[in-house]
């Protein structure tokens, strides 16, 4: 079976690439570039196209499809022979897939349930990469604004942060909150 | 007040205003609705999210409507377009030496005229075995209709004599740069985009083709319409509180801010303000220029969806040869547009509501008075550029009788 993928992110469908060669495919295109997608397509005749759900080039593949169904190797949308809970699956973890009439369903579906496994999977990586960097940016605005404590009022910097902690609990806000109210003063203040 | 949650999916066009406007000027709050926006770059997506329950309701290209309703490349989901979000505000942009070449310099022409030498342009480029290559931003769009019935008026075959591709709106300017298509005919603010850039020169509006062309509709499941009507009917009443507001002059600078925040048009206030207003810049170098008909998303009862529209798209339909004419999908087609349900959503609020729910398009001369059940109606010239008008009964006639083939 030879599978295209399109996906303008480029890490996302070489996760997906991945996950289906674990799984035996092995004739698998990447395209993440709009420039020439269906020409590019039509040479290499795939027998399912898998793309993002919300990748702006569909509706330009969604018209190849139309007329290549009059020529040779008619494509349709994979909704014509999976079932809908695939589909919802599908849809809801961002991935819309499209097959050439005559594909075995049970191979499509096959193909169809690692590319949502993929999707699911990268988006968890994705928000678990945004919450590392939420903390990264988070420590970085403590330690500015434990340095503002200790130069301005003299502490230690296990003071500073206490200082910090108990204004924090004090006010039932996050600590990365106060450091962020305490540096936004700071500037007001041009450090009088 | 608990507000229902309501969710429109969109894409980043002007004429996603009204639902857009719904919510920031609090009329879907005033109507009971937490409305919520979800923004997408190609109607594929637009209509996968309404299909599988990620939106309520979407801002749609009109024909994609039908297309849907009567399973047009994928299985048939019967939608319903109880609400008009615009008509017109698109155009056709040529490659500027091209557009040179049929006499276009920049100026809105006559569209006849044109016609005539853009046939003969392609005709010669067919005969060279180099025809020209037009993209239109989807295969069921009033765009793409728009230019095939222009193009069949002018003397050509659009199936035959020209390559007609789809381009998702924002990447068309570059493709006219690039060389990959020679025409695009697409909405605002994209033709801009392509004339700033140096690339083309607007040849037309389609309001030259057709002075009130249907554009975007409210679509919804038609199931979840019928289940939820009350809800419906909200939404339509809060929309039309938007068109409302849409059309004070005053508010012109508020409205284009907010369309061109991040979240919405993501653009320049300046150049949609300039849509907003209805000039159009042609050509580099010049300054936009007010086309009267350019856009309506409010006056003359512009959000009331009339069948007959729906009837002429179906008939484009069929004339491109993307739909099998039988009598049982033109009732279908027909059908998608309610009249109905925009009469018991609105009449509460005394706006002017026509009698009749089709008319023959095209037919208005002059700005005319119409029937209606309440108020005042008038409705301004809405003529096709070949002269013709469009009877959806005497069309649903023929298709009947079979000698629509």
């Amino acid at each position: 079976m030879r599978i295209a993928i399109i996906d303008e992110s480029l890490a996302r469908a070489a996760v997906i690439a991945e996950g289906l060669r674990a799984s035996g495919v092995t004739d698998l295109t990447i395209f993440s570039d709009r420039t020439g997608l269906v020409a590019r397509l039509q040479e290499l005749s795939p027998d399912v196209v898998l793309i993002d759900l919300a990748n702006p080039s569909r509706d330009e593949l969604e018209e190849w499809f139309a007329v290549s169904r009059a020529i040779s190797r008619p494509i349709a949308m994979f909704v014509d022979r999976a079932d809908d809970s695939a589909i919802e699956a599908a849809i809801d973890a961002g991935v819309s897939a499209y097959v050439v009439d005559g594909m075995k369903p049970d191979r499509i579906r096959s193909v169809l349930d690692v590319a949502i496994k993929r999707f699911n999977a990268f988006a968890r990586l994705r928000s678990e990469l945004d919450d590392v960097r939420g903390q990264l940016a988070e420590r970085k605005t403590v330690d500015a604004a434990k340095a503002i404590l200790m130069k301005k009022r003299g502490l230690d910097e296990p003071a500073a942060y206490a200082a910090l902690r108990k204004a924090a609990m004090d006010s039932s806000r996050k600590i990365g909150d106060v450091a962020d109210a305490l540096l936004t003063a700071e500037k007001l203040m041009e450090g009088l | 007040m608990t507000l229902l949650p309501v969710r429109i999916g969109f894409l980043p066009l002007v004429d996603a205003a009204l639902p857009i406007l719904a919510r920031e000027l609090g009329f879907a709050e005033e109507e009971g609705l937490a409305l919520d926006l979800v923004r997408d770059m190609s109607w594929a997506t637009v209509l996968d999210r309404l299909l599988y329950g990620h939106s309520d309701a979407a801002h749609m290209i009109a024909p994609l409507a039908i297309a849907t309703t009567l399973g047009l490349g994928r299985p048939a989901v019967s939608l319903s377009a109880p609400f008009v979000l615009g008509l017109n505000g698109n155009a056709i942009t040529l490659r500027t030496g091209l557009a040179a070449h049929i006499g276009a310099t920049g100026l809105p022409g006559d569209i006849a005229e044109i016609g005539r030498k853009f046939a003969a342009l392609a005709l010669a480029r067919k005969a060279a075995g180099t025809p020209l290559r037009l993209a239109v931003v989807h295969r069921y769009s009033s765009h793409n209709y728009m230019l095939r019935y222009w193009l069949r008026g002018s003397g050509i075959d659009p199936n035959t004599d020209v390559e007609i591709v789809t381009i998702a709106p924002p990447f068309t300017a570059d493709a006219l740069a690039a060389g990959e298509v020679d025409g695009i005919c697409v909405g605002a603010p994209w033709n801009s985009a392509a004339v700033e850039r140096g690339v083309g020169t607007v040849i037309a509006t389609t309001s030259q083709i057709w002075r009130r062309g249907v554009e975007k509709v409210l679509a919804i499941k038609t199931a979840r319409m019928e289940a939820e009507l009350d809800l419906t009917q909200a939404l339509i009443r809060a929309l039309y509180k938007a068109g409302i507001a849409f059309v004070e002059p005053q508010r012109v600078d508020e409205i284009t801010a907010i369309l061109a925040r991040n979240a919405y048009l993501d653009g320049s206030a300046a150049a949609i303000k300039r849509v907003v207003q209805d000039k159009v810049l042609f050509a580099k170098g010049q300054d936009p220029l007010h086309v009267p008909d350019f856009m309506f998303q409010h006056r003359e009862a512009a959000n009331f969806p009339w069948d007959s529209q729906a009837a002429w798209l179906y008939a484009q339909m069929c004339a491109a040869g993307h739909a099998v004419p039988n009598v049982q999908d033109y009732e279908s087609a027909r059908r998608v547009f309610r009249p109905d349900i925009y009469r018991r959503a609105i009449a509460a609020t005394g706006a002017p509501m026509p009698g009749a729910s089709a008319k023959l398009e095209g037919s208005i001369k002059q700005s005319l008075g119409v029937g209606t059940t309440q108020g005042r109606l008038i409705l301004g010239a809405d003529g096709f550029f070949d002269g013709q008008s469009f009877d959806p009964d005497a069309f649903g006639a023929l298709v009947k009788n079979g000698t629509i083939a």
